[in-house]
């Protein structure tokens, strides 16, 4: 668990809001809705952008040619967050998301990242050794399929968009979301039918 | 502030092999294995405000940002040929490459 806060840090945090209340830059309320969304996020929200892209043509164009308008339309609220890029797997390419600076990651569709993404191991490996990052995930990838490992490096967030497996013919979209985890939605896993 | 992109998808860019490091306190966005390495525009990102400035508080003009791709064999020597990675770069950290279209 984490200290709780000094007085003396709360002191300044109220003073800083206070400034920026002031200066007409933030508002107390805007801090707190941001907290709630970003409280709020969870890769649900990016399971079910899938699950309607894999069966809604429209929206599966929207969501490759504008990430947070997609997210939008999904009532996800985008205001102040980076734009968000969408990378489509296929047949022959699979996208690995990775940020080697830092730990840039689609916080408002997928939520908080998980702390092995942020670790020095993941971000030093998995762009330099993808196959053998992803074999430890269990994922083995055939040699026809290019890995495409996407270093998430400045004003973008990244977020993966899976191939619909087989044996998921006729499944609802909240079917469908069940399968997408967080782990599809960076590229570390595959969904799966069963 | 940023005019139009410079470059144009598919045109062939060679990342500068530039150390601001070794000159002085930085904030860089460029990871170092691609400095000097020559790859493909996939497309422009639109223009963002020059993170090297903003982390400095300094005026930070837009600069265009770029997808680029680039083969991981030249890079690492090692991996599968084919295995590619794709890098947000910005547009003052890259030159046309020789014989590139």
């Amino acid at each position: 668990m984490a200290a709780p806060p000094r007085p003396e840090s709360l002191a300044l945090l109220d003073r800083l809001v206070a400034a920026l209340e002031a200066k007409g830059i933030v508002t107390e309320a805007e801090i707190a809705e941001r907290q709630a969304n970003t409280d709020k996020a969870s890769p649900e929200t990016g399971a079910r952008m899938v699950a309607r892209a894999w069966t809604d043509p429209a929206y599966r164009a929207l969501l490759l040619s504008d990430g947070a308008a997609a997210a939008e339309a999904m009532g996800v609220s985008m205001a102040g967050a980076p734009p968000l890029g969408v990378l489509e797997n296929t047949p022959t390419r699979h996208h690995l998301v990775v940020c080697t600076l830092c730990s840039c990651y689609p916080r408002a569709v997928l939520g908080y990242p998980p702390g092995w993404y942020k670790s020095f191991a993941y971000r030093a490996r998995a762009v330099r050794e993808p196959r053998a990052v992803l074999a430890e995930w269990g994922l083995m990838l055939p040699d026809s399929v290019e890995v495409r490992v996407v270093d998430s490096t400045a004003d973008y967030r990244w977020m993966v968009l899976p191939m619909r497996p087989a044996g998921t013919e006729g499944w609802d979209e909240a079917r469908l979301a069940s399968i997408v985890t967080r782990d599809a939605l960076v590229g570390v896993a595959v969904p799966k039918a069963g | 502030m940023s005019g139009a992109a410079r470059f144009t998808p598919g045109a062939r860019v060679r990342v500068r092999d530039d150390w601001p490091e070794r000159r002085g306190p930085c904030h860089i966005r460029t990871p170092h294995y691609i400095r000097g390495r020559t790859g493909t525009v996939v497309r422009p990102l639109g223009a963002f405000a020059n993170p090297e400035d903003l982390a400095f508080a300094r005026p930070a003009p837009a600069r265009t940002l770029y997808h680029v791709l680039f083969e991981q064999g030249p890079i690492w020597h090692e991996g599968r040929p084919g295995d590619t990675v794709m890098v947000e770069v910005f547009e003052h950290w890259l030159e046309p490459a020789e014989g590139g279209a």
